[in-house]
């Protein structure tokens, strides 16, 4: 987007990065941002992420109503400076991307049972050698992974088959990201910053989940998580 | 009479499709189908070799393409079996010569007059693999049982579900029953485990291939060769015969194995 504000997804919702400047003309380009992306942003739920920029009730409302006429939800201010916190939550908005903030909740409004849940793509079929998932999100396989495919997620790697190529989770560096596969057998496996070899395996193949304990890439049967 | 069209291919060189191609041409011939072997790797033909017709070629196939000779011109009649042709690569040009659409073209031409259409694919991924596969109505893949011929045949799968062309089938070829059972080579099953296609044979080492490839006459013409007898066998499946997997050493061999593993699935 040449207007040069960073959207992302988070959950249901799209979080846009405001940066510092002019108020007026970061407003512009905010505004034109969202019209720009036309249907991308028809009724969606967005976050501004606001950092130290002090608003009053009054700025942030009238760019609510600016908003909302075209079509977008102002849902919720991510700030750190007191004055516009305080404005935001007079406003009923939330302050973080994970709940509305206490005073937005109506005494007679539901508890939320809806989980957000991440972005992830679905593969489904077998990956064979040169086939390569690149994604952002979580990777789910439904199929194997062949010696010569190559995934690479931002967050986790699922696979309900054979997982015998190079698999890469947490790329943007998450170190929480898990591998897991019902036969985990890569070529090379790595997960954020760490990077292993599958050893030798021995016995037959069980469902097992790699991930990072301590810093070290550590690959535990699943059955074990179970009986735990 | 509407032919089939067969593609040979493998993504890797040297695993033996021009040798397949050839056999199974014999084998198909031999059982009495009308068959046409084209060689489709311009530039470095040698199925003609192969079959013991290099003497004999005139024109070839960038002629056909390129307007030079009538299709019927370019055939060249096997010496041994009257109904096994030839449609040779030309030596001196490269596969830019020949595109996917021209393929599609020669054999729809050749379709009313055989049986079967067999095209020998050149080793790799590029044009001259598009091309042979283009006018396939069945993949062929040759692989041996070794993992980069295993790990390359897994690619060329891929490129050919890509294309559309239903399920390939698989031939592994070189395979030797002794270094298999010390488990110092690849099974056929570890093979299958990974490219999870259905198996059409199993063709064993077998010195008699060497010697007949090397005199242009296929060794599915020998019957004393066990190759040459396992070539003939994936010539009946290929007409959709119900052909058991042999076992190739004792009744509880490998291959023993492999058939109760695969003729179940069918598929």
């Amino acid at each position: 987007m040449n207007s040069g504000l960073a959207v992302k997804g988070v959950g249901e919702s799209l979080l846009i990065h405001v940066p510092a400047g002019p108020w007026d003309e970061v407003l512009a380009s905010l505004l034109q941002t969202v019209v720009d992306g036309g249907e991308f942003f028809h009724g969606a739920k967005l976050g501004l992420q606001l950092e130290d920029r002090e608003l009053g009730a009054a700025d942030l409302g009238r760019l609510r109503d600016q908003l909302a006429e075209r079509g977008v939800n102002l849902w919720a201010v991510l700030a750190t400076a007191q004055g516009t916190r305080s404005a935001a939550a007079d406003l009923g908005l939330a302050l973080d991307m994970g709940r509305p903030s206490q005073r937005a909740m109506q005494p007679d409004e539901p508890i939320e049972t809806e989980l957000p849940g991440d972005a992830a793509v679905l593969v489904r079929r077998t990956l064979r050698s040169g086939h390569h998932v690149h994604f952002a999100g979580h990777v789910v396989v439904l199929g194997d992974v062949n010696p010569g495919a190559e995934i690479i997620a931002g967050g986790d790697v699922i696979v309900w088959g054979r997982l015998r190529g190079v698999v890469h989770a947490g790329a943007g560096g998450d170190q929480d990201s898990v591998v897991c596969a019902l036969d985990l057998a890569p070529t090379q496996l790595r997960i954020a910053g760490q990077i292993a070899v599958s050893p030798e395996r021995r016995g037959a193949a069980q469902p097992e989940m790699a991930r990072l304990r301590d810093g070290q890439l550590v690959a535990e049967k699943w059955i074990d998580e179970h009986r735990r | 009479m509407t032919a089939r069209i067969a593609t040979i291919t493998s993504g890797k060189g040297g695993v033996g499709k021009t040798t397949a191609t050839a056999n199974l041409g014999v084998a198909l011939a031999s059982a009495g189908f009308r068959v046409v072997c084209i060689d489709g790797d311009i530039g470095l033909r040698n199925l003609d070799v192969v079959m013991g017709l290099e003497n004999r070629i005139v024109y070839d196939l960038v002629d056909i393409i390129e307007g030079r000779c009538k299709l019927r011109q370019a055939l060249i009649k096997d010496k041994r079996l009257s109904d096994l042709y030839l449609i040779p690569a030309a030596q001196t040009r490269d596969k830019t010569a020949v595109s996917p659409q021209d393929m599609i073209r020669v054999v729809k031409d050749l379709k009313p007059d055989f049986d079967w259409v067999l095209i020998d694919s050149p080793a790799g991924i590029e044009r001259g693999f598009r091309n042979a596969v283009a006018p396939a109505d069945l993949v062929l893949i040759v692989t041996n049982p070794e993992v980069s011929a295993v790990r390359d045949a897994d690619r060329i799968i891929g490129l050919v579900e890509a294309e559309e062309k239903g399920p390939p089938k698989l031939i592994v070829n070189r395979v030797k029953p002794e270094m298999v059972k010390r488990g110092d080579m690849l099974s056929t099953g570890d093979i299958l485990d990974v490219l999870a296609i259905e198996l059409i044979g199993v063709v064993p080492e077998d010195e008699i291939v060497t010697v007949a490839t090397n005199q242009g006459s296929p060794a599915a013409l020998d019957p004393r060769s066990r190759a040459g007898k396992a070539f003939r066998e994936i010539a009946r499946r290929m007409n959709g015969e119900d052909v058991p997997f042999e076992s190739l050493e004792s009744k509880d061999g490998f291959f023993g194995r492999i058939s109760r593993m695969v003729r179940p699935g069918g598929a």
